[in-house]
């Protein structure tokens, strides 16, 4: 907008046409169309996702990470466990990508062997956890009153437990696979999640604007799409980005201490903690491959969920 | 009367994802010694950034003071370095915030809150401060100040803290009081008592006040004079009865009419189609023109000059214009 | 306030309970008795276990005599062996872990809060994005990874620091370095988003209407407010540090807690893991109780609202 003290200059009083003075119809159109056209939650959602670099590139590299962990075991010439001793701890080569253990076996093969199993993993236990949570926060919202704070006195307690404690716990009794590992994870996880939808659910029971649809008259359908949907919807799929790479980590964590998965299946924890015997040899390559995918991985996955964290927040739209 | 405070021309822009929004577009305004000035208007018209300003509390960024000048007592607060301005503020102009639920600190004591202020300014002892906050707060009206100083601001309600707010404002003996939507967080009973206060406060200290607000009721009470805000810009200026009974401009009248008034019964409420302009693309001419029933080409290409019709009562608006006068005595 | 400690008590003591029962009925899940493998056990261990646990008696009275054992603090023998009871490892390598963990956490409480009220104040500048992207790494490495990875480049590579044991304050920088690293980065994001929402408070729109300078309205108005949020989540990071422990005494062989622990979880040494896993809820939960109060001193408000805490 140009200042008025400059338009005096630009154009002086006198040369404005007369027929401008005319009075004029009001446009009620007119009136509104000084609004911004409003685009849709996902799509406001998408654009500020894509503006945050770091987010993308952790989304570049699951994705990448995804592909790999379909097709690495497939495009290497070694299998996962195939032993060869007179091959032992070679370092990366032509043949063997990713060098070979002290068994022999390939590293490259083993790293995307190891990958299946950390997304399996993570992806489950957000996934289990979203079924549990949403069950269990969203009946404790919905019903209210007394069983509301039975249920959440129940969950008070479950999350003062110690997470990773009663997970070894869990593994020692039920013995180590990839399964027990999920239900170990699962039993205890889905606590954040149901604190959540509880939330969520509480706050839409009594919200203005579900009433105020209501009242115009909207179809329910319509109410889930544009109200609720975008409103839950954010929080719990962060909390779901976020429920992977602790999950991740666990179950690395897990694997180095013996508890995880077990040969001859491979898992990034295992790798690292089979090269922590071969440490002062100086074979980096051992180390260096699951160290580097587990980082990696869960950075990725922190960074998203910090992404989608801010660009979902209905607060922040712009 | 003294001028204290001069405002020419003030531009406010925000940088923003979406680009810059101007949220003031070339502000005027003066103050006297001693008056309470209102500035009215809708949410986001700019009335709280140019309240903002005068104090330099602008948030930058992303906000910026673009273009203008505040003068207050002569010298430019657009050109004084931060610690000059942290000199004057407490002291000299003094601020009150919209919500006394949220403006005072929850961790510490409200003796402390109240002088720390004083003590920052002023070299006084802990038992001078004291002393002189608990004289502020019965002044305000809080009994008990001697346990009142020791509590926490929860341990108060919402009228008691916003008197709590005024005190701590007041404790340097400030020349000038902008209050920021004093009395829109409370009870339309406290709302009363509050600007009882300000009333006896004016009358005991001479202070100056700045009052904005949505609320013409409050406004009715208890300004001298009354600036219009709309989009970014004062559309009309004049004194509380210029404004009240001959407002010129179509949206001061617009806001007059949505209001209900005690002393015209029987009068419908007429609310103001649309909504404000979005200040991303502020329009070439008038901003109120598309809401306007009373719009002509004129208004949407052309920013209308400010008319003075009397001393105190200037208004930007092309109904003024000989020509619209013209055409308006031939059409009615 | 004493309602509230109260309420806060009886939640830990209901935890601990809990713990202690889950404890007991998985390990009696287990297929055979967990005290009785002959193929594991020698008869000298097994008649002090049956002593100790009257395992020839029902359950229920199996149960009431272990709840007895955690109330006096006396958790028995151990399988493997024979010549030591849990209380025992708990006194021998208690104070060892207590150590690494007290070092642990101040360190990651001065650097993380350091950091992420450096970031808040430089919002969205360069230092800001170094900041946090550092922070990111530090909750992406999982601590036996960064252990590793530090013990190959400074005590084998460069051979700057010593890789294993517990015996010089030399000795006990790589190992808190690998376990402060993590929590550090959690409470430098903590500390920078609660302090940047801190700063858009009104109060401290009223503190510089004041005219207070700005070190003194971020000392004496930002900071303890935007630090409530990071004693709220203390009790959950010191449950990971010590977590943590397991992992980091085992690659340091630091002969704490935690590394008997794993051990006892890698020979399936049942006493041990039962009175490990106690001890360690018992104390967890302790701690979070202990958090739950610092809260309620630290903010006046708790007093008049009851429900406090997370």
């Amino acid at each position: 907008m140009i200042p008025a003290k400059k338009q005096k200059e630009e154009t002086p009083h006198s040369t404005i046409p007369d027929e401008w003075f005319k009075p004029k119809e009001q446009n009620s159109e007119d009136a509104e169309s000084v609004v911004r056209p409003s685009l849709s939650y996902w799509e406001d959602a998408w654009r500020r996702l894509r503006q945050n670099k770091l987010a993308m590139f952790g989304l570049i590299f699951l994705i990448l990470l995804g592909v790999m962990a379909v097709i690495g075991p497939w495009i290497s010439p070694h299998d996962v466990d195939t032993q060869n001793l007179p091959n032992q701890n070679q370092a990366p080569s032509f043949t063997h990508w990713f060098g070979t253990d002290e068994l022999g076996r390939d590293v490259f093969t083993r790293t995307w062997y190891g990958a299946r199993i950390s997304l399996f993993v993570g992806l489950m236990a957000a996934l289990i956890d979203f079924f549990i949570g949403v069950a269990y926060g969203g009946l404790s919202g919905y019903k209210g009153g007394r069983t509301d704070n039975i249920m959440m006195r129940i969950i008070e307690i479950l999350y003062g437990l110690p997470y990773l404690l009663v997970v070894i716990l869990l593994l020692v009794v039920m013995g180590p696979s990839l399964l027990t590992i999920i239900i170990a994870l699962t039993v205890t996880g889905w606590v954040g999640m149901a604190r959540i939808v509880r939330g969520q659910v509480l706050q839409l029971k009594h919200n203005e604007f579900v009433m105020a649809s209501q009242s115009f008259g909207a179809k329910t359908k319509r109410i889930i799409q544009k109200n609720l949907l975008p409103n839950t919807m954010g929080p719990i799929i962060v909390q779901m980005t976020l429920t992977v790479p602790t999950a991740i980590f666990a179950e690395a964590f897990l694997s180095f201490l013996g508890l995880g998965i077990q040969s001859p299946y491979a898992s990034w924890g295992m790798m690292a903690n089979d090269a922590l015997g071969v440490i002062l040899s100086g074979d980096w390559w051992r180390l260096f491959f699951p160290a580097f995918f587990i980082s990696a991985t869960m950075f990725a996955f922190n960074v998203l969920g910090d992404g989608l964290q801010d660009a979902l927040d209905p607060k922040l739209r712009r | 009367m003294e001028k204290i405070l001069d405002i020419r021309d003030l531009h406010v822009s925000f940088k923003t994802f979406g680009g810059e929004v101007q949220a003031v577009r070339g502000v005027n305004l003066e103050l006297y010694r001693g008056e309470t000035l209102a500035i009215v208007g809708e949410s986001g018209c700019g009335k709280s950034v140019t309240a903002n300003s005068m104090m330099r509390l602008i948030p930058t960024p992303p906000g910026e003071i673009k273009d203008g000048s505040i003068l207050f007592k002569g010298q430019d607060m657009t050109q004084l370095s931060d610690k000059e301005v942290r000199k004057i503020r407490g002291v000299d102009i003094s601020m009150i915030f919209q919500d006394p639920m949220t403006a005072l600190n929850p961790t510490l004591t409200v003796g402390d809150q109240l002088t720390e202020g004083l003590r920052q300014h002023r070299s006084i002892s802990r038992k001078e401060a004291d002393k002189q906050a608990m004289d502020m707060l019965t002044l305000v009206g809080i009994p008990n100040p001697v346990e009142r100083m020791k509590q926490y601001p929860h341990e108060f309600s919402g009228g008691m803290r916003q008197r709590i707010v005024i005190a701590m404002a007041l404790i340097c003996d400030p020349e000038l009081l902008i209050a920021d939507e004093p009395t829109t967080a409370l009870d339309v009973t406290i709302q009363a008592q509050i600007l009882q206060l300000f009333q006896k406060i004016q009358k005991q200290t001479g202070v100056s006040i700045i009052l904005i607000t949505h609320d013409l009721g409050v406004v009715a009470k208890i300004a001298d004079r009354i600036a219009v805000m709309y989009a970014g810009k004062v559309i009309e200026t004049g004194t509380r009865k210029e404004i009240f009974y001959t407002p010129q401009h179509p949206y001061t009248r617009g806001l007059l009419h949505s209001v209900p008034r005690m002393d015209q019964k029987g009068e419908k409420l007429v609310p103001i189609d649309g909504t404000p302009p979005d200040l991303f693309s502020p329009p070439e001419g008038c901003p109120f023109a598309a809401r306007c029933p009373m719009v002509m080409e004129v208004c949407t290409k052309v920013y209308p000059f400010q008319s003075e019709l009397s001393r105190t009562h200037d208004v930007d608006c092309w109904l003024q214009d000989e020509r619209a006068k013209k055409y308006m005595a031939s059409t009615y | 306030m004493a309602k509230y400690i109260l309420k806060r008590f009886i939640y830990m003591i209901v935890t601990v309970f809990i713990i202690a029962t889950l404890t007991f009925f998985l390990m009696n899940l287990l297929p055979g008795s967990p005290f009785n493998e002959e193929r594991t056990t020698n008869e000298a261990v097994q008649r002090n276990l049956e002593a100790h646990y009257h395992l020839d008696e029902p359950l229920v009275v199996q149960y009431v005599l272990y709840l007895k054992s955690i109330v006096t603090l006396d958790f028995g023998p151990s399988i493997k062996q024979p010549t030591e009871t849990v209380n025992g490892l708990l006194g021998r390598g208690f104070p060892i872990s207590a150590e690494l963990g007290i070092w642990t956490i101040l360190i990651a409480l001065v650097s993380g809060v350091a950091l992420g009220v450096f970031a808040a104040l430089k919002h969205n500048g360069i230092i800001d994005y170094i900041a946090m992207t550092i922070a990111v790494l530090g909750i992406s490495i999982p601590n036996f990874v960064l252990a590793t990875l530090l013990i190959q480049q400074l005590a084998v590579n460069l051979g700057v620091l010593p890789a294993a044991t517990w015996s010089s304050p030399q000795h006990m920088v790589l190992p808190i370095i690998a376990l402060a690293t993590g929590p550090m980065a959690i409470i430098a994001r903590l500390t920078r988003s609660s302090m940047l929402e801190t700063l858009t408070q009104d109060y401290i729109k009223t503190a510089r209407a004041k005219g207070l300078s700005p070190v003194k309205i971020i000392v004496k108005h930002a900071l303890k407010n935007a630090l409530m949020p990071v004693v709220t989540i203390l009790g959950t990071l010191i449950a990971g540090v010590l977590t943590g422990t397991f992992v980091i005494e085992k690659i340091f062989a630091i002969p704490g807690m935690g590394k008997y622990f794993v051990e006892g979880i890698n020979q399936r040494d049942y006493p041990v893991i039962m009175g490990t896993t106690v001890f360690y809820s018992a104390f967890l939960v302790l701690m979070l109780f202990l958090v739950d109060i610092a809260y309620g001193i630290l903010d006046p408000r708790i007093k008049l609202h009851k429900e406090g805490g997370r």
